[in-house]
């Protein structure tokens, strides 16, 4: 292998850590400020100005406090848990192309860490292996809560990685690649050639699942303040606490960089003004995360499996027929 | 502001109306027909459309506490102020002891002598705000308007025998000097326009 390439991808790897780690605790700022605007209220306010260094106080109190092992947890699933949610949540990113290929100092860079072959079904793998930190972590913990909140993690991952695998899969058949990049390419003749308008059942079902593998609110049963404490953090303290939540936030951003890929026609041709339409999808989406969360109410764990099961898994099978047929004749 | 929408007690007149509840559907078909309903009425939307209204609009309703204050009413009863006359800026407390009487959680502790023009003078005057329960009793009591509340009702100190004692209740002579004293308008003040209705006693005793 040779050293250039080497040295650019760490080079990446760091960047991408970087950025998406300050990201993360950025979204958290954002996710406060939105919510409030939405319940006429200020948010944080007071740490910098309009509470922009609350991230920061926030960081400084997540690195600084004790971290307690309780006596009775399995000490090193325990610790190791949190390691899972972040390290599968930033793993996933290695096949997402950020950005079109550009030239800074006469070199080539292409803002994605490994373009495999098989992109997607990488990046939904590894997701999917994001499962075995909330649920190790909730099973190690010696915590009633944490074990309910163990179990729905297995039964919605689960369940949701059925329903966004099956609805990816016609946009796979019809584009005939896994690659991101291939994605892009199929739809980088403008508007009228995203996947959405000839996939549109897809969209919304890869839509709800991502809401459901990410945990967030009309699905945010996994670790349901109001009736679960935090579910598989209750007994997490300081940064392991703290990697679960980037965990949380990383996997919000880079999902919310997938579905616009895969559906909305990605960064488009490569200029300037594709790669900023791309940024402004992917803002729509994380907005979208904060949103719901103001709107909607939660729903039960029986009627998550009922609408997975019932509904959207047979509207997503239907789906992949429909097209095959199309395809076929 | 008009008072006949909060006077009228007869509720039912008011737009309240019975919600329109559907049957429960018991059959598979309609339980069907009820979730395709539902997905398809939009609305999810209307939540939504809702939250980004409040937001768009921003009419927040945050005070910033400590910078910035609600109004109080002028007859809320928080910390006791003593009062000054305002012809001779001389305590109004004559020393009755009528306060220390009526005090239901006994807290109000005063001691008093005769001083050298035969006046009755205040030696030691203390409220013992752990204990009490600000029911305005005093206010209302005290016959020279001089034991009032105030609307002062933040307080830190290192001990709550801090508060509260004489000096700290009298107005200072400062405000008394830029006539900012406040009247106090809740229980035990004289009612508006209270000098109009006096009437003379007609002996010369």
């Amino acid at each position: 292998m040779d050293t250039a390439y080497l040295i650019e991808t760490i080079i990446k790897v760091v960047v991408i850590l970087l950025i998406f780690s300050a990201l993360a605790g950025i979204g958290t700022y954002f996710e406060r400020k939105v919510l409030a605007f939405m319940q006429r209220r200020l948010g944080p306010m007071y740490v910098g100005p309009y509470g922009l260094l609350q991230v920061a106080a926030d960081g400084i109190k997540l690195f600084t406090k004790e971290d307690i092992i309780p006596t009775n947890v399995v000490g090193p699933v325990f610790k190791l848990a949190p390691v899972i949610t972040a390290a599968t949540a930033f793993m996933a990113a290695a096949a997402i192309p950020f950005f079109p290929q550009f030239t800074l100092f006469g070199y080539t860079v292409h803002p994605i860490v490994a373009d495999l072959n098989i992109g997607i079904l990488y990046i939904l793998g590894v997701m999917a292996i994001g499962l075995y930190g909330p649920l190790l972590g909730g099973m190690a913990s010696a915590n009633k809560f944490a074990l309910i909140s163990a179990a729905r993690t297995a039964a919605v991952f689960i369940s949701y990685e059925v329903v966004s695998g099956l609805a990816i899969l016609a946009p796979i058949m019809m584009v005939g690649s896994l690659s991101l990049i291939d994605f892009n390419e199929y739809q980088a003749g403008g508007i009228g050639d995203w996947i959405v308008w000839t996939q549109p059942v897809a969209f919304v079902l890869f839509w709800i699942a991502a809401f459901a593998e990410t945990g967030r609110t009309p699905f945010h049963l996994i670790a349901n303040d109001h009736e679960i404490i935090d579910g598989f953090g209750t007994e997490y303290s300081g940064m392991r606490w703290g990697l679960f939540f980037i965990g949380e936030y990383a996997n919000m951003f880079f999902i919310s960089f997938v579905i616009p890929l895969i559906f909305l026609g990605g960064y488009g041709d490569g200029s300037m003004l594709g790669a900023l339409g791309f940024l402004g999808k992917v803002a729509f989406f994380f907005f979208f995360f904060l949103w719901t969360r103001a709107a909607w109410p939660d729903v039960r764990p029986d009627q998550l499996m009922w609408l997975c099961w019932k509904v959207l898994m047979p509207l997503a099978v239907i789906n992949v027929v429909i097209t095959g047929f199309v395809m076929m004749f | 502001m008009k008072m006949e929408q909060f006077n009228d007690r007869n509720v039912a007149d008011n737009g309240y109306f019975l919600v329109d509840i559907e049957d429960y559907p018991t059959d598979g078909w309609g339980k069907f027909k009820r979730v395709v309903k539902r997905s398809f009425k939009g609305e999810l939307f209307v939540g939504l459309w809702v939250v980004l209204r409040e937001m768009i609009r921003f009419d927040i309703h945050t005070v910033q506490y400590p910078e910035e204050k609600m109004p109080i009413g002028p007859r809320y009863r928080a910390v006791h102020e003593m009062k000054r006359l305002w012809e001779s800026d001389a305590e109004r407390c004559i020393g009755c002891g009528l306060c220390e009487k009526i005090c239901i959680s006994d807290c109000i502790r005063m001691d008093t002598k005769i001083d050298e023009n035969s006046r009755k003078e205040v030696t030691e005057y203390t409220i013992n705000l752990g204990r009490c329960i600000f029911c305005g009793y005093c206010a209302e009591v005290c016959p020279e308007l001089a034991i009032t509340h105030g609307g002062e009702y933040e307080q830190a100190s290192e001990q709550r025998e801090h508060f509260v004692d004489y000096e700290y209740m009298l107005t200072p002579l400062d405000t008394m000097k830029a006539k900012a004293q406040k009247e106090f308008e809740g229980f035990g003040a004289i009612t508006p326009h209270e000098d109009e209705r006096v009437k003379k006693t007609p002996l010369a005793y």
